[in-house]
């Protein structure tokens, strides 16, 4: 079966700074992928690139494929409006800041885009989005707006609103790094039903490494803009091969235990 | 023919240079003007911000409502006010010295705000350093308090400067002889109105531009030292 | 005369401001939209276009426009009435200073708010009217409002152009009874009567949008 998602040698710079350097790396369908790493080690950017919201300067890259250079060979620097609408139909994306529309109902927030862009209509839409929003337990908010909401409830109705769109493939970009640590048990526990119910591939940048062991079914490493080591959740905590990876590991599981401690006390 | 240039009519171009020299004696006056107007708008708009965080409530109202006035009633109604008025008082002025007297009176609304904005934007904290430090009011003022409002207030007052030096040409009505006076007289004296106001258009237009971006440049140049500019 | 007599002619000069300020500030705001929301047009010659209208009427004084739509643009054959002339120039002038207020606004939409659409898969044009207009219109109103104080002190110049309105009736009151003090008073209290309605009428505009709780006040400052 062919990957759902192919990175073939993509080099990323901004300005004199190389932030992915002949960068590969394949996803298969299905398959849920959390990219672990320190921060402007190049993970994030790995989303960006995949939503079209940064273009990279060489290599290969496809989605479901679709290859980001359009057929006339105007590369992904200049691939026109209209074959960027096609690549983003297949993506979509929870942002660490939630980025909801402010001016806009929960229910709103879900229904717009499916309304606007699959031209979907418009009570089937509702009908949708009430049933995403039920999943991501926030039905009784739909006529709040996001500033009535806490970060927690918004990120779920940022899940809810990603998920509307249909996307074969779903990016998260760091989705509770924003979050009061209280907030983000709710967080993670959608983006966990998501992984078990859903023939979604997921790719999540995240700091929360025991979540990461539960949901995914591969862990990647990066230092650097490289994939220093990747593997099995398992294997890739308990056995770790590299020294930067284990150097990483300790540093930031002996930060965040104390914090999971005072959370279990503040319940 | 004026102040000894005389105009050339066969064609617009030889119109438009013949007539230069004359408007350069008129710019000369607008650039007067504005400098006079601008001088005065400094200095008391400053008084007014002062007066206006008096602790005397009575006078802090009266100036606040002063400012507002001005600020939301027009230039020229406030200058024919000051061009016929004074003299029932007995103050006779020049033409010249009455605009720039409004153009300052009305800018140092404005100025008194931007002052005020700037004052405000200084964090209490740095009042109370100050005070904890025993370091006396004048000496707050000017040690503490202006060095931060400076960054702040550059730029607002610079654009003023601008919209000033646009307002000029209102001078013309009581008189002035600035630039679009002299264009106006010469419309009438030749029947040929388009040449020299849109000489008048041309030589504003660079001259607003450049002091805009000028305004621009200093205020990134300016050391933004620790206070939030928002 | 007594100051009371002064009031009918003053009252009826003041119609004429108020309808020329309200007419100039509703095409004014027209303009501002179309010019500030053309500025940013990827098109060259569409923002160009922008970019010269709003240099030109910017950059040069407002009373030097009027006389040049009054006195000069005749002479080449084009000419409306007074009216018509002082409410053009005004409108002018007011789009393109709002212009750069409409253009600021939707500037300052967070760039995360634009990358949310495109993620969402939203149109330029669709995000343009459904994301970020509907949050920077109210980011627009406290500087449209200065502009429409602004706009009203700019009518006064339109009695030179022998609009019979509140400046031009002041000045014919005093030549008749040389009573400037009086006069002139009335006239700037008029003026700063109208332009607080004007106020109260762009706060009502701004709490009508700010109404309900998806901007609470404070929110987007």
């Amino acid at each position: 079966m062919n990957p759902i998602i192919r990175f073939q040698n993509v080099t990323k710079r901004f300005g004199a700074l190389t932030v992915l350097d002949n960068f590969n790396f394949e996803v298969q369908r299905g398959e849920k992928v959390t990219l672990i790493g320190p921060s402007g080690s190049g993970k994030s950017t790995v989303l960006r690139i995949l939503m079209t919201l940064e273009p990279f300067q060489d290599g290969l890259l496809e989605t479901d494929g679709i290859s980001y250079h359009e057929p006339n060979g105007r590369g992904p620097f200049k691939a026109s409006e209209k074959h960027l609408h096609k690549i983003r139909c297949n993506v979509g994306m929870v942002f660490q800041s939630f980025n909801l529309f402010p001016h806009m109902t929960v229910l709103r927030n879900v229904v717009e885009a499916p309304v606007a862009v699959l031209k979907m209509k418009r009570e089937e839409a509702e009908s949708r989005a009430t049933e995403l929003l039920r999943m991501v337990g926030l039905s009784d908010k739909k006529d709040h707006f996001p500033s009535q909401l806490s970060g927690g409830q918004q990120q779920r109705v940022a899940i809810a609103r990603a998920l509307a769109m249909r996307p074969r493939v779903l990016l998260f970009d760091e989705p509770t790094s924003a979050l009061d640590p209280q907030l983000v048990g709710e967080v993670l526990g959608v983006i966990r039903d998501l992984a078990s119910e859903h023939d979604l591939t997921m790719l999540l940048v995240t700091h929360e490494m025991r979540f990461a062991r539960e949901v995914s079914d591969r862990v990647c490493f990066f230092d650097k803009g490289r994939i220093v080591e990747q593997g099995e959740p398992e294997r890739f905590f308990s056995n770790p091969q590299q020294p930067r990876t284990r150097e990483f590991l300790s540093s930031i599981l002996g930060e965040q235990e104390p914090i999971r401690e005072s959370i279990s006390c503040a319940r | 023919m004026m102040y000894g240039y005389a105009w050339d009519t066969t064609t617009p171009l030889t119109f438009a240079i013949s007539i230069l020299p004359i408007l350069g004696i008129g710019l000369l006056v607008t650039l007067k003007a504005a400098a006079v107007g601008y001088a005065i708008a400094l200095v008391f708009g400053l008084v007014l911000a002062l007066l206006r965080r008096s602790k005397i409530k009575i006078v802090a109202w009266t100036v606040a409502g002063f400012t507002e006035f001005v600020r939301d009633t027009p230039l020229l109604v406030q200058l024919f006010f000051l061009y016929y008025v004074l003299p029932d008082f007995g103050i006779v002025l020049p033409a010249f010295m009455t605009g720039a007297l409004a153009l300052g009176l009305q800018y140092s609304a404005y100025t008194s705000e931007v002052y005020r904005g700037g004052i405000d934007a200084v964090p209490r904290g740095q009042w109370e350093a100050a005070t904890a430090l025993n370091l006396s009011r004048l000496h707050t003022y000017r040690n503490i308090v202006v060095p931060q409002m400076i960054p702040r207030i550059v730029p607002a007052l610079g654009n003023y400067l601008v919209s000033m030096l646009k307002e000029t040409p209102v001078l013309s009505v009581v008189t002035v002889l600035d630039m679009l006076g002299l264009a106006n007289m010469i419309g009438e004296r030749t029947f040929e109105y388009l040449v020299p106001l849109s000489m008048v258009g041309l030589i504003f237009l660079p001259m607003t531009l450049i002091c805009s971006a000028l305004i621009y440049a200093v205020e990134r140049a300016l050391p933004k030292t620790g206070i939030p500019l928002r | 005369m007594t100051w009371t007599q002064y009031l009918a002619p003053l009252l009826k000069g003041a119609q004429v401001t108020v309808m020329i300020s309200l007419a100039s500030i509703t095409f004014g705001v027209i303009l501002a939209f179309a010019a500030g929301i053309a500025r940013m047009s990827s098109n060259r010659f569409v923002s160009g276009l922008a970019f010269v209208y709003i240099a030109l009427f910017r950059g040069t004084p407002l009373l030097v426009q009027l006389f040049w739509f009054y006195y000069a643009l005749p002479l080449i054959g084009i000419s409306f009435d007074p009216i018509t002339t002082g409410i053009m120039t005004l409108s002018l002038l007011t789009g393109a200073f709002g212009a750069e207020v409409v253009r600021g606004a939707l500037l300052a939409v967070p760039n995360t708010q634009l990358e949310a659409a495109r993620a969402l898969n939203f149109s330029k044009r669709y995000t343009l009217w459904h994301i970020s207009m509907p949050q920077a219109i109210i980011e627009m109103m406290p500087p449209f409002g200065n502009l429409a104080i602004q706009n009203l002190k700019d009518t006064a110049l339109v009695s030179l152009i022998s609009i019979a309105d509140l400046t031009f009736q002041a000045q014919s009151m005093r030549n008749i009874t040389l009573d400037s003090a009086t006069v002139y008073t009335l006239t700037l209290v008029g003026y700063f009567i109208i332009a607080l309605c004007l106020m109260l009428i762009v706060r009502f505009i701004e709490m009508k949008l700010r109404r309900g709780p998806a901007f609470p006040r404070g929110a987007h400052t």
